[in-house]
Formats: C-alpha cells, structure tokens, sequence
C-alpha cells in the first residue's frame, strides 16, 4: 500500500520535472531542424524560475475567476499524472480514474482556461478562448472513438488494463485497430497541445493565436502555472501516445532495475516522439483557422476505422 | 406513507387555494410557495422512503380509491418513487424561487394563475407517476399538459408568448391523442384496467400490435419529451414562461416523456425487438447533436438553455436506446447499464438545468432581458448566482467531479460494451453513438463557456447589466440546493447506481444488479469494463488546489499583485464594445456546421457620398431557421391551411346544403352500419 503511494507520489513528481524539459527539448530540436543554435533544452526551467518571482499584474475587470483558474488547470493536470500509467503498471490509483476521467479532467482545465479568457474582457481573450473550445470541441469525437477502439482491444477502458493486454498481446499493437487508432490521436494531440499546424506555440502573431491569446492577461506566478500545465498535457498526451500504443518498458514489478529501466524507456520514448513533433512543426505550415476542422475531421475517419477495423478482428 | 401522500395532495391543494383567494400580495405568494414546498417536500420524502424501506426492490403500496370518481388506481413502485424525488426536488426549489421571482409580477399579470397553476402542475405530476391504469395516467397527463399551458401565458402579452403557447399545445395535444390511441392498443380498449393486468396482457399481443404500440408511444412521450423533430415547440415555450416554471418543465415536465417511455416500452411492453433500441438510439443521439448545435447560435439565454434540454434528452435516450438494444439480445447486465445511465442522467439533467433556469431567472430578474449580448459583468454585481450558474454549467458539460460526468460516462459505458452484441449491423451503431455523444459533450462545453463566459465575465455590455443587483434570499436558497443536488449526485455514484439498479430490478426482465457494480468507492461497470470514482476524484483535486498555493508559499514564490488595465495594445481606455461578443465566440462553430445552419446574410454598407473609402456605416444581418423549421413544419402548415381553404368551400352559410349534407352522411352511414 504503502509503496503503491510512493510510487504514484514519485511517478507524479517525475512527470510533474519532466515536463518543461520535453517542451525545451522539442524547441532545441526544431531550432537546430532550422539551422538556429536554439536556447538550451533547460530554458523553461529558467523561465518557470523567472515568472514565479515576479509580481502578478491583474486586469481591473478581471473577477475572482481570473485568480483561481491558474490552480484548477494545474490540479487538473496534476491530477491526471497521478492515473496515467507513466513508469508502471498497474497502479494503485487505477480504480479512481480511467481513459475517460483522464480526458474530461483534461477538459475541465480547458473549460476554465476559456472562461478566464473571456474575463478580463480584451478581444484576444475571448478570440482565443472561442477559437480553443471550437477545437477542443470538434476533437471530443476523435478522443473517444480512439478509447473505444483501444478498449475494444483490451476489454477495459482502465489505462493499465489497455497497457498489460498489449504486453500480454503483442500482435495487438500492430493491428490496424491499434496503428489507425494511434494515427487519429497523434493528429489530436497536435490539436490539443496547441502544437502546428492548429496553433503555434511560440507566435505572438494576433491573427493566428489560440492558447496564447486565451492566456495574454496572465503573468507572473499565475502565467508559471499555466505554462508549466500545458508542459504537463503535452508531457501527459506523449506518454498516452507512448504507454498505450507502445508499452514496453513500463515497469510491471516495483524493482529498483524496473523503475529505472521504465524511467530510462519514458524519456527515450517522449524523445523520440518530441523528435517526431519537432520534424513535422518545421514541415508543415500552419493551417487557417477555418480547415482545421478539416484535419480533425480526417483524423475522426482515422479513429471510426479503427474503431470498425477492431470489431471486425475482435 | 399514507400520511405524506396526503400531506402532499392537501399541500398542494391549499396552496392553490391561496393563491386563488388571496390573489395578490405577499401573503398570497408565500402561502402558495408554500404549499408548493411542503407538497415538493413531502412527495420527496415519500419517494426516499418508498425507496429505501423493505428490500428496496419493488415496495409497492396500494392507496384505497377514496377519490368520489371511480375507475382511479395508484400505486407507488420504485420508477413511481424515483421520478417522484425528482418531482419533489426541482418543484420544491423552483416553488421556494418563485416567491422572490414572481414579485415582479405584482400588479402585471395574474399571481392568482401563476401559484394556482404551479401548485396544480406539481401535484398532476406527483399523481401521474403513481398512477396504477391508463385512465389515471391520461388524466393527470392532461392537467399537467393544460396547467403548464396557462403558466406559459402568464406573461401574455410579451412579443411571442401566445404563438409559443400555441405551440405547445398543439403539439402536446397531438402527442396526447398517440398516447389515448396507444393506451387503447395496450389495454384492448378498458382504460381502467390496471397496469399488472397490462403486463400480463401485453405478452399476448401480435408483433404487429406491439410495434405500433412502440411507435405510438415514442412519437407521444416524444412530443412532450422534445426529441428532434418533434422538439419545435420546446425553444420556443420554455424560454417565455415564467423562470421558475421553465425550471419545472424544462426539469420536471419533459422528464414525464422519459417516464412513460420506460414505463410502457421496459415496464409494461417488457422490451422489444432491437430496431425499436436502434431507432431510439438513433433519435436519441441526433437529438443530442442537433440540440447542442442550435444551443451554440442561440444569444437568448433561456432559449440556449431549452435547447440544451433537447440535447439532453438526447443523451437520456441514447442511454436507454443502448438498454433496449442490449436487452433485446439479453445481454441483461449491460442493458440495465444502459437503462441505469439514461436514468441517472434524467435525474441529473432535472438538477442542473433546474439550476440553470433558476439562474437564467435571476440574470433576467436583475437585467430585464433574455439577451445575453446585453450582459457581462454580472459576477460581480450577483456574486452568489455566478457562481451557481457556474456550478450548473460545468456539470451540464460533463466535467468531472459534477453530476453530469458521472452519468454521461455510464452513458458511454454502456455504448463501449456493444461489441458484445451478435450482429454486426447492430452493433455498428454503438461507435456512432458514441462519436456523437462526445462530439455533443465537447459542443456542449464550448457552449456553456459561451453562456457563462458572456453573461457573467468582462464588462457590462448595457446600462441594465451595469446596474443588476443580486437576486433576494429565496431565490438564492432554491439555487442553492440545486447546487448541492448537482455536487452531491456527481459525487456519490457509489451511492445511487445500486439504488436505481434496485428500480429497474424486474421491469422487463432486467436482473438484479447489485452484484454487477463492485461498489467501493468507485463504481464499476459489470465485468470491470471500466471504474471510476469521482468522489476520490473530486478528494485528489481538492487536495491539489489546497496543496499548490501551499507549496508557492513554501518555496517563497513573490506572492504580489498588482491592478491594472487589460492590455489594449497600446490602446487606453477599454469599453465593453472591445469585447468579444457570444455571437463572435459562435463564429468558428458557425463557420464549421454551415451547411446545417445555413445561415441568411444581409450586409448594407452606406459609404460617403463623395468617396466610397468612406464608409458612414455598415448593418449586418444574419439569422438562422432551424432545418426542422425549414424543411418539415413550413410545407406542413402550408398544407393545413391550404386544406383548409378548400374545406371551406363546403361552408357556405346556405341551411339548405347544410340540410343536404346531413341526409347524405346519414344515408352513408346506415348503408355502411348495414354492410359491416
């Protein structure tokens, strides 16, 4: 009991340091894909040190909303490191939450990053918190249709469940069901993480802004924890992507060789994956607006055959 | 039991009594409330009872017909008791809310109607769901359709409130007469015959009978339910009544065309084939589409919220459609699964939308107006209905810990166990749903940042929403346990999924279920398909917002705050004109479904006589005719009254002709009596 707590209170605070590392990682990599030097991989560290020690500069109109968002999208966010089956499987949390709390706990912060979008009353604010939950929900459908066809897979919606019947199964894993499902949720991913070609991460341009816009009024300790929680979701989608889809490595007995080799296997895995995203943000142009719902309708034709290839096999 | 039944029936009848005879005034509003609370109360109390004593499975009491008319039977079973709590929770709010509420109405419009007609509405609904025969399920379905008619007129001369009124009642009407023609299948033609003797009658009938038993029941309990595309008079007479009373019917009074469908189809009808699962599958989840859709081009804030109601209707019967389909296979466990989902979201969506009405009403009490482009701001200016709406909308998004989570996931659960179904086209029909049902949820969430986000956040958009106070005590208290009802079911699953397993225990077959949901804090779905716990949830989350502040403070993080403008790009000085506005936050959506909404533009720019450079200002007109509007009631207008013309050609005010017609009927009809 007790181990099972230290290892969750441990997965959490691993994936909870990690985060900024992947999200400076993926920026050095696409510097260096641009012929930049690049800042170094542990810049967002510096700047999570930096905006924690500056004051907090707040809108006159801003409401009691605007103050507590920055903790709910955090715990949010926290919350689900705590469900997702980083280093090992199962864990003892696994009865609390499964794939679908994971995604609506995802929501929750996205709901009221919106609402803390649209309070202080500037037009960017509620231009990119429109423009956030248009895409949130469009993205819903892929989600699910992605978590059908993986429970389909493994006769559970519980994460660890879907993790230890792919290791139990190999041949699974390289099903169309699995390959077709992990396609669709790339393409949300990129969607949901505000990565190209939905949303730039690192524009300042008006025009094409979605998170950034929603979080324009924030600063100081308050823009920390929003950075610092968007870290965590990509951090959180990369390892669904990684664990789910491809779960060696993960640690099925709690020994010291295990836990280091899963430690070792996730950071080799958010590389490779981070590598993946780096290569097609330098590749691919951002999309209007108004054809995103064109990619994510593509990647829900991705998530339904995968759904119909699984029935099918199953 | 027999004394609450009673304090209940003479509750509500002094109430409507006070208000009949008082009329006007405080003391009229409070004692009318009052019956209605206690009535509420009591019919509560009785539900909770009825459902907890004994074995908790069927506890059935027989009430001595003590009514002067004969041919009256009630009973109490645990579906009666079930919707009777839900009766008693949204009534006994929305009666406590509307003695703060109708005291706008003194000296406008008629107070004797409004509480006689509540206390009536409340206790129609109370009778209707213990009703034992068709005779008494018709005639409390008749006084509950005509009471909630004359609560949409109250406000009779607003722009639209008689079209809508009219509305309803034609359509509620003709769900009545599917409803009197199915009773008459059901019960070969003996009203009064009891519904055991129904049950057992039922099995007999031909597949033929039974089908059109189904499909006159969908399309009667649909009319009053709202399902697309029989919903039309939903968005139209919701918003125009009375809040309070859109809580009740928008709560209460839709959930009746849930209760009866479950009743005749599970209950008495025990199932049936799964095509009649897959059409209400596939009713449920294009109601639930559509609905949420036309919710997101809606700025009128109560209208917005009644077609959230058809959304969600959608989802209580996507629920049930999956259990019929499962139960058709007799894949029992999964079907009660189904059947448990739609059920807990009925009673979820009765809590949350009866909040979110009363805290529409508030907005419009303190603003004077229904559009939400007027608003902003309000969080400020009514603090304590903030924050309930935003209770209210975060659980009707279906976010977790709240109540809507809870069921909308049993939901999904239900859907993700149709791989176990036989036959592939069936079973095709699950991962559909399920794409729907969460492109519903995310359009849903969307939508309601849009509601609160403009209506409570920035700044105010009108001098009304500028000087908007906060709503008085008794209209806090009845949001206030509205809220408490949506925290309180979202967090105890654990608690009410063995308790409405226990009420379908029986009905058409389905198997006791107690063991199937391994209970322990976290509720899980029969052969551990999936568990969650959203109390332990909710626990995690607390303890992360109490413990990440703490941490800051720890680690010493500059804790200072500093007030200033919202950055205007250089820009100083910033007015509500600046702001997004809801009909801009509908725009990507807009853009994405146009091909449903189709929506009308009229654009008219007035340049400068002199040079067209200058433009002296520019109108923009854009509106949207729901497809249904459009495609299907328009050409069925036209044709009535185009029938009509015609008919009237018979009418010619001549006696003599009259004379002609009635001998010719008369000589058809004995020749035809002759014949048969």
């Amino acid at each position: 009991m007790l181990t099972g707590f230290l290892l969750e209170f441990s997965q959490a605070l691993l994936v909870l340091m990690l985060a900024p590392g992947l999200a400076g990682f993926v920026r050095w990599v696409k510097a260096r894909l641009q012929n930049r030097r690049g800042a170094p991989i542990w810049q967002p560290y510096f700047e999570l040190a930096k905006l924690f020690g500056k004051e907090v500069v707040i809108s006159n109109n801003a409401s009691w909303l605007f103050r507590v968002t920055p903790y709910i999208v955090f715990a949010s966010a926290l919350a689900v490191t705590f469900l997702v089956p980083f280093i090992a499987a199962p864990l003892p949390f696994d009865n609390v939450g499964d794939l679908l709390v994971v995604v609506y706990l995802l929501l929750l912060g996205t709901f009221f990053l919106a609402l803390a979008g649209l309070d202080p009353g500037t037009a960017f604010g509620g231009m990119g918190a429109s423009r956030e939950m248009t895409v949130a929900g469009i993205a819903e459908p892929t989600i699910a249709l992605s978590i059908f066809s993986l429970a389909l897979g493994a006769g559970s919606t519980n994460l660890s469940h879907i993790v230890i019947a792919t290791l139990d199964n190999p041949g699974v894993a390289l099903g169309p069901g699995h390959l077709l499902a992990f396609a669709a949720l790339f393409v949300v991913t990129l969607a949901e993480t505000g990565r190209l070609p939905v949303d730039n991460p690192s524009t300042h341009l008006e025009l094409t802004m979605i998170h950034e816009a929603m979080i324009l009024e924030y600063s100081g300790r308050y823009l920390a924890l929003i950075e610092w929680a968007s870290w965590l979701k990509l951090t959180i989608f990369f390892s669904l992507l990684a664990n789910l889809f491809i779960p060696w490595g993960l640690a099925l007995t709690l020994t010291p060789a295990a836990l280091a080799m899963a430690v070792f296997t996730l950071i080799i895995k958010l590389a490779v994956l981070g590598v993946v995203v780096a290569v097609v943000e330098t590749r691919i142009a951002k999309l209007r607006l108004f054809r995103v719902p064109e990619l994510l309708g593509m990647s829900f034709v991705l998530a339904l055959l995968a759904v119909t290839s699984s029935f099918l096999l199953k | 039991m027999m004394v609450l039944f009673l304090l209940m029936l003479s509750s509500y009848a002094f109430g409507a009594l006070c208000a009949l005879v008082f009329g006007r005034g405080a003391l009229s509003r409070g004692l009318s409330a009052l019956g209605a609370v206690t009535g509420s109360g009591a019919g509560l109390t009785l539900g909770v009872i009825a459902l907890v004593s004994g074995d908790l499975t069927r506890f059935e009491q027989t009430f001595p017909s003590f009514l002067p008319l004969t041919g009256f039977a009630l009973r109490i079973d645990g579906l009666g008791a079930f919707f009777l709590i839900i009766i008693g929770l949204v009534g006994g709010s929305a009666s406590l809310y509307s003695y703060g509420y109708s005291a706008t109405y003194e000296g406008r419009y008629s107070l004797r109607m409004l509480g006689m007609m509540l206390n009536v509405l409340l206790l129609s609904l109370s009778i209707q769901v213990l009703a034992n025969n068709a005779l008494t399920f018709l005639l409390t379905w008749e006084v509950m359709s005509l009471s909630a008619y004359w609560l949409v007129l109250t406000e009779h001369d607003q722009p639209g409130t008689v079209r809508a009124a009219n509305w309803y009642l034609a359509m509620t009407h003709a769900g009545f007469a599917a409803l009197v023609a199915m009773f008459m299948l059901l019960s070969g033609g003996e009203l009064t015959v009891s519904f055991a003797n129904m049950r057992s009658q039922a099995v007999l009938l031909t597949p033929l009978t039974r089908d059109a038993i189904f499909v006159l029941a969908l399309f009667g309990f649909g009319a009053k339910a709202g399902i697309v595309p029989l919903h039309i008079w939903l968005p139209l007479a919701h918003p125009v009544a009375p809040s309070h009373v859109s809580a009740v019917m928008s709560g209460v009074v839709i959930k009746m065309g849930i209760y009866g469908l479950v009743r005749v189809v599970l209950d008495l009808l025990g199932g049936g084939p799964a095509w009649w699962g897959g059409v209400v599958i596939g009713i449920g989840a294009v109601s639930a589409l559509l609905g949420v859709l036309y919710a997101l081009m809606e700025h009128d804030l109560k209208r917005l919220l009644a077609y959230h109601s058809v959304e969600n209707i959608g989802i209580i019967l996507i629920g049930i459609g999956a259990g019929l389909i499962f139960q058709s296979y007799g894949l029992m466990t999964l079907a009660a699964l189904g059947f448990i989902g739609g059920l807990y979201h009925t009673i979820n969506h009765a809590s949350f939308k009866g909040l979110l009405f009363l805290g529409a009403g508030s907005v419009l009490h303190a603003t004077h107006t229904r559009n939400m482009e007027e608003m902003g701001g309000l969080i400020k200016r009514m603090p304590w209905t903030a924050l309930f709406f935003l209770i209210g909308a975060a659980a009707i998004s279906a976010l977790p810990p709240l109540n809507g989570f809870a069921s909308e996931w049993l939901v999904f659960q239900a859907l993700l166990g149709g791989f176990n179904i036989p036959t592939p086209e069936v079973a095709a029909l699950m991962p559909i749903a399920v794409g729907m049902l969460a492109l519903t949820s995310g359009l849903a969430a969307a939508c309601f940042v849009k509601a609160f986000g403009i209506t409570f956040l920035a700044l105010p958009r009108s001098h009304e929403a500028e000087l908007a106070h906060e709503a008085p005590v008794s209209m806090r208290i009845g949001m206030a346990i509205l809220a408490l009802a949506c925290t309180g079911l979202g967090l105890a699953p654990v608690a009410i999924v063995p308790v409405i397993g226990s009420i379908l225990n029986g009905l058409g077959g389905l198997p006791d279920t107690h063991a199937a949901f391994v209970v322990d804090l976290s509720i899980q779905t029969p052969s551990a398909f999936g568990q969650m716990s959203p109390a332990l949830t909710g626990l995690g989350l607390a303890i992360l917002l109490a413990l990440i502040p703490l941490t800051m403070w720890i680690l010493r993080v500059n804790q200072r705050t500093r007030m200033s403008d919202s950055w205007g790009c250089g820009r100083v000085g910033q007015t509500a004109r600046m702001e997004y506005t809801a009909t801009s936050f509908a725009e990507p959506l807009r853009r994405v479904f146009a091909e449903l909404y189709r929506p009308t533009k009229e654009l008219t720019v007035d340049f400068h006589p002199d040079s067209k450079y200058f433009v002296q200002s520019i109108e923009y007109k854009s509106a949207i005719t729901p497809l249904f509007e459009r495609l299907l009631y328009d050409p069925f207008l036209r044709l009535v009254q185009f029938t009509a013309r015609q008919v009237r050609r018979l009418q010619t005010g001549s006696l003599h002709l009259y004379l002609v017609y009635v001998t010719v009927i008369l000589i058809i009809l004995l020749l035809a009596a002759r014949w048969f």
